[in-house]
């Protein structure tokens, strides 16, 4: 059995630390040793994205990561999208007037990975936002609401510039 | 009557959101309770085996692990779980002597950490003599079938021949007779959330607290606390403040309740359980494949005169409650939104070597409607006659509601001809029409598929027991079952301030929105001025066995007793207004959150009136009890058990669906492309317009994926072979659909604001519209299809064997 | 699903890492991106004593451009490569490919290394490469050496990659003059592992097809190299009739199997499909390259 090691990174820009055993997947440590719940599981191999967080700057599954990778890095989550002051991020603020969850589970996931699409590609057409969103599963809104808060998040984006 | 009419009907945002977007939801698995343990469950890898014996001395010595449980401990301490048959099943928390279905829990380990869990379940030793296994069910019903259940000695569990009207008169007088054999596969909704579970005991009191993510019906309650020979008063549910989704699959956690509620009786620490994934899909709970053989009877002129139909139910290794619901659950519509007044129905509920059935979403009635509607189809074909134009010849007219259907269902309302027309212009029909027959001279493989649904909500408790014989129900002695019910409490604070309480367990359907906008109406006050609270605690709260949110109930039975209590309140505050201004209570309206004095104008003020009621008890009128709180118990009288005639109005409203749809096939690869997707509703009084697109949306995909993309697939030997997402294909966004949608309002006369259910929607007919799309589509080449899902490789399959016919 | 336990090292260099290797016989696994290995420890079905981390070696992650080639350190990441310059200069086929491979997430952790070591027989990478004649450039106890596809795909999931070695570089030709390339798949959502794709490369000189170089993967254990359906190409130009006839002869040359998603038989129809769609893209894009 592996020793514990020592992890260090900066999450939502506060530097946080602990101690995880190697195996210790990224999502547990977060959830757990952290407290910030606001990531989920809901499958543990990759494809539900329900884990996604930011991973110096980009989009990745914490499901399918060790808390040890972490060392040194730069985290985002859910937790940390809104502004300081509580103001939602323009996805967020969209999501909620495009009904764009209902149970919330696998929100935080696709917020982060939305937040990446439209990073990488901030004019994106309806397809490229549904082939964007492929990576995170939903079953509770068939992603019509979903696309449209897309839609409306990235518009504003571009026109707050 | 509302006393303003401004909230409910305007899509308002939903309260819901604000702290789901900022990762402040409270999960089952985000709860922190003390002294807490993990739990992992070891499960058969065989669809069918004897268990020789288990070795735990290992597993009970590794790193972290405080307890280890096993049959023989579920065979001491537990009871089998009851389920409405005859045929006489021992279901088990747990497998006992034998396993029925991959997956099935043979031992759990509860250690410090699920990591440490999982690693002692790795050095449990099961000695196993596999047996056969059978996954088919006819064959299972075969005189030489392996036998799961000795002491039931064949695989039906459950057996109902039930005529209604003369089908063999309707078919002898029929022109036309057509019969068809259909196969409708195995599949569940698999929220993004699986089941969680936090157990503990406390020996002193001697009462099992159990937090999980459960829906209902609370009939679990009961149902568990005889398992665990508890009595019920020891025995506390209690749900988490957020549950992410579960389309009726949570209904289904019961039997873990019991599971991991043992093995915290038996360690004596709290034990948390987090489903994972590969559970999931191996052994939570899914839709009963099914063979069905229909035939329908009919005049040449496209008119209906019966149907017979003989189907297989595939309930798994066990006959789970609320099993025979598979069969049963529409019994009241059967007929769907049609006329005819014969039907023979042989009811055959199976068990094999599969993971257990239960409710989900659309529950047997996206098996009905693929049925019906694909012979609805089948016989314009028959007839060269228009789909559309048949169904229109043999509608429910709008003049005879509330319709009684043969088998007892009470249809509330319904304008089925005009939902109907509604859908055909939306999606502009004839112009579709055309279209095909350009593609069609082009060689495009064009189709357009039409299906509609009775859309039943709120089960009335009674319908399981159409499971048993009339002449067991009519024995003296027997306690019939019916009844369906939900309770809201209103209440006004010592400063003025309204809080609303449910216990009705929403899994994402904005139940907090609209109760609040419910409310808001009632009392003449703004939604954002009320808090809601949705919690449910069977120790503290109001509910009864039928309580709960499935069955799409709470569109209608929930809003109802929300308003009635809203009402019942208001009642109560004009009473007390009226005392005070000394004035009988006919003169005092209430209006904009006050209570005004009809004719001199004279306000008082909700605030005011709560300062009085709790501040100043000697100011309540005598007679009156103290308290400024309202509570509603909203139930069905037409909620009555079956008669001996087996006749049961199974739910207790009913709601339209009208769709069409359009496809193209690519020849080349056979993949279904959708053009076009109309979907008309009538669900009576609209509450929030946004969440019932939404609910429509959801519903639709759930469909959409049972149809093309999603099964439970096993092999003969019983293996699972969708045991992870990379073969269960759950539709993402790239394949979900853009739906036009439209309504029709036909109020019902049976609930508070005149809403029904509307939460399975769509999940119910889109496997018959794409079906009847898609073999339009092939008509060139005559390909009918029979059977889902449909994918490229079936397809493609059905399309070369009919070419190479020609 | 939580992984078992393991000893677990992240070296800093490739020496580090293959001392490491050697030192475990066999035992030890190479964690890459983790798309693919993380969910298989998860499930448990794979319990190495230890895992040997590659993602803190700076020296394994580069693009560059040599010798005809482009050279892909075995952890570059996919998302690296899917918005290179270089590549989207020199391999665009590659860029086409690479949006194809999982999603945006996934690419930000999977590696081209890490694809190919894997060596799903679906996968996209392995069949760029085998259709392209790159190269896997492999090093152990023993030395260095480099391996062409048809020696290093072996079977379903099994590689060339002897115990104590790893991949340490991926080397494919950059895109000749006059040539158009596609890359088709099709599989039941977007994302999935195809159930059939074709890698397509033309290069045409005055209606003269100089090379051809077609790949089909999901089709069989390993990625196939459709060298007689090249040789049509190559003898009888890229017109519609030489397509057609390709195409038929790329399904007599697949012999796939049946699974839960879709029949031999239909996989070899799908080969049929795709190759024609891929070479009729290709081929047009080669005449506007021309």
């Amino acid at each position: 059995m592996a020793e514990p090691r020592k992890v260090r990174f900066k999450i939502n820009g506060a530097p946080r630390e602990g101690l995880a055993e190697p195996r210790k997947l990224l999502v547990d440590f977060i959830r757990d040793d952290l407290g910030l719940t606001g990531t989920h599981i809901g499958c543990e191999h990759g494809i539900c994205g329900a884990c996604t967080i930011l991973f110096n700057g980009e989009a990745a599954r914490s499901c399918l990561m060790l808390a040890v990778q972490a060392d040194g890095a730069e985290l985002m989550t859910v937790e940390g999208l809104a502004a300081p002051d509580g103001t939602l991020h323009p996805l967020q603020q969209a999501f909620w007037e495009h009904h764009a969850l209902q149970c919330g589970f696998c929100t935080p996931g696709m917020l982060m990975a939305a937040w990446d699409l439209l990073r990488v590609n901030p004019t994106p057409t309806e397809d490229e936002i549904r082939t964007g969103l492929s990576a995170v599963l939903c079953r509770c809104t068939g992603y019509q609401g979903i696309v449209e808060a897309v839609k409306t998040a990235a518009e504003r984006m571009r026109s707050s510039g | 009557m509302a006393a303003t009419q401004k909230w409910v009907g305007q899509p308002l945002k939903r309260a819901e959101d604000p702290h789901l977007l900022v990762g402040q939801g409270v999960f089952i698995a985000d709860q922190l309770f003390p002294n807490v343990h993990h739990a992992a469950v070891l499960r058969s890898p065989h669809a069918h085996a004897r268990i020789r014996s288990i070795d735990v001395s290992a597993a009970l010595g590794a790193p972290g692990v405080v307890g280890v449980v096993t049959g023989q401990d579920a065979l001491k301490l537990t009871r089998p779980f009851a389920v409405g048959v005859r045929a006489p099943v021992k279901y088990y928390c747990m497998a006992i002597d034998k396993v029925r279905f991959v997956g099935e829990p043979v031992a759990v380990v509860v250690a410090a950490d699920r990591y440490l869990a999982e690693d002692a379940l790795d050095l449990i030793q099961v000695d196993y003599e596999p047996l056969p296994a059978v996954v088919d069910v006819e064959r299972a019903l075969e005189a030489d079938a392996p036998i799961l259940h000795e002491e039931v000695g064949s695989n039906l569990a459950c057996h109902r021949h039930i005529v209604y009207g003369d089908p063999e008169a309707a078919f002898a007088a029929a022109e036309v007779v057509i019969s068809e054999r259909f196969v409708f596969p195995k599949y569940g909704s698999t929220p993004i959330e699986t089941y969680g579970i936090v157990a503990s005991f406390d020996r002193t009191g001697g009462v099992l607290t159990i937090h999980s993510n459960f829906m209902g019906p609370f009939i679990l309650h009961p149902l568990t606390a005889r398992a665990l020979n508890l009595p019920e008063n020891k025995l506390r549910f209690v749900v988490p403040p957020d549950i992410g989704g579960s389309f009726g699959i949570k209904s289904s956690i019961f039997p873990y309740l019991g599971l991991i509620g043992l093995a915290a009786m038996k360690t004596g620490v709290t034990v948390k359980w987090i489903e994972d994934r590969r559970e999931h899909l191996l052994a939570s709970s899914s839709g009963t494949d099914r063979i069905a053989y229909r035939e329908l009877a009919a005049r040449r002129d496209g008119t209906i005169l019966g149907m017979r139909s003989r189907w297989y139910d595939n309930v798994g290794g066990y006959i789970r409650s609320p099993e025979p619901g598979c069969s049963f659950r529409p019994i009241g519509n059967w007929f769907g939104a049609y006329r005819f007044q014969n039907l023979e129905a042989d009811a055959n509920v199976v068990m094999t070597n599969k993971s257990l059935t239960g409710p989900n979403r659309g529950y047997a009635c996206g098996h009905l409607y693929f049925e019906i509607e694909r012979m609805v189809d089948l016989l314009a074909e028959k007839i060269e006659m228009d789909p559309a134009e048949v169904r229109r010849r043999n509608f429910i007219q709008a003049d005879e509601f509330p319709y009684r259907t043969p088998s007892g269902g009470l249809y509330d309302s319904g304008d089925y001809p005009a939902a109907f027309e509604k859908a055909l212009e939306v999606a502009d029909y004839a112009g579709l029409r055309r279209e095909q027959e350009k593609a069609r001279a082009a060689g495009r493989l064009f189709g357009v598929g039409l299906a509609v649904a009775v859309d039943p909500s709120v089960s009335n408790m009674g319908y399981v027991t159409i499971a048993l014989d009339p002449e067991i129900r009519g024995r003296p002695g027997y306690l019939p079952k019916s009844g369906a019910l939900e309770a809201a409490t209103v209440k006004v604070d010592p400063l003025g301030k309204v809080i609303g309480l449910m216990a009705s367990t929403p899994q994402g359907q904005g139940h907090r929105t609209i109760v609040a906008q419910i409310i808001a109406d009632e009392l003449g006050i703004t939604p954002d001025e009320i808090t809601i609270v949705d919690e449910m605690d069977t120790f503290t709260r109001v509910w009864g066995i039928s309580s709960g949110t499935y069955s799409s109930r709470f569109g209608s039975v929930g809003t109802s007793a929300a308003a009635l209590a809203a009402r019942r309140l208001r009642e109560k505050l004009i009473q007390l207004a009226s005392y005070l201004m000394e004035v009988p209570p006919e003169s005092v309206v209430w209006s904009e959150g006050g209570a005004r004095h009809a004719n001199n104008g004279q306000v008082v003020s909700l605030k005011e009136l709560a300062g009085r009621a709790h501040w100043n008890l000697e100011s309540i009128p005598p007679g009156m009890e103290a308290g400024l709180e309202a509570t509603a118990v909203f139930s069905f009288p037409e909620a009555k058990a079956p008669d001996l005639q087996d006749r049961v109005n199974s739910s207790n409203t009913y709601g339209f669906i009208a769709e069409v749809m359009a496809v193209e096939i690519d020849p080349d690869t056979a993949a279904i492309k959708i053009l076009k997707y109309v979907t008309v509703h009538d669900a009576g009084q609209i509450i929030n317009p946004a969440i019932v697109e939404g609910q429509i949306y959801g519903g639709a995909l759930h469909g959409l994926g049972g149809a093309l993309y999603e099964e439970m697939a096993y092999d003969e030997q019983g293996q699972a072979l969708a045991g992870s997402f990379m073969d269960y294909l759950v539709p993402t966004a790239h394949e979900a659909v853009k739906l036009d949608i439209a309504h029709v309002v036909s109020p019902s006369p049976f609930t508070t604001l005149g809403a029904k259910g509307l939460g399975e929607s769509s999940s119910m007919t889109v496997p018959a519209v794409i079906a009847n799309a898609v073999t339009d589509a092939l008509k060139p080449l005559g390909v009918k299809i029979r059977e889902l899902p449909i994918t490229p490789s079936r397809l493609w399959h059905l399309m070369e064997t009919a070419r190479s016919k020609r | 699903m939580k992984p078992p336990p393991f000893e677990y090292h992240d070296p800093k260099t490739v020496d580090e890492a293959l001392a490491i290797l050697g030192r475990y016989g066999g035992e030890a696994r190479l964690l890459a991106g983790g798309q693919s290995l993380m969910a298989l420890l998860n499930f448990r079905l794979s319990s190495p004593a230890a895992l040997v981390d590659l993602n803190r070696i700076p020296e394994l992650s580069y693009i560059k451009e040599e010798g005809g080639q482009l050279r892909f350190g075995a952890m570059t990441r996919q998302r690296q490569i899917e918005f290179s310059p270089l590549v989207a200069k020199r391999l665009p086929l590659m860029i086409e490919a690479t949006r194809m491979v999982g999603h945006l997430p996934t690419r930000t952790r999977g590696t081209i290394g890490g694809s190919i070591a894997h060596a799903d027989p679906s996968a996209e990478y392995p069949a760029l490469v085998t259709a392209l004649d790159g190269e896997m450039v492999l090093r152990g106890a023993s030395g260095t050496r480099v391996v062409k596809p048809a020696d290093f795909f072996q079977g379903f999931l099994t590689t060339a990659i002897a115990p104590g070695e790893m991949l340490l570089e991926v080397r494919i030709p950059v895109t000749p003059a006059h040539s158009g390339w596609a890359f088709e798949e099709f599989s039941r959502r977007h994302g999935d592992f195809a159930i059939v794709e074709i890698a397509a490369m033309l290069t045409v000189d005055n209606g003269r097809c100089t090379r051809a170089q077609v790949a089909a993967s999901g089709v069989g254990g390993t990625p196939l190299k459709l060298r007689p359906v090249e040789e049509i190409l190559e003898r009888e130009g890229v017109g519609e009739k030489a397509i057609a006839e390709a195409s038929a002869r790329a399904a007599e040359l697949v012999d796939p199997t049946s699974d839960l998603h879709a029949s031999a038989d239909y996989r070899r129809h799908l080969t049929r499909v795709l190759t024609r769609r891929a070479l009729t893209r290709a081929a047009l894009q080669a005449r506007g390259n021309n």
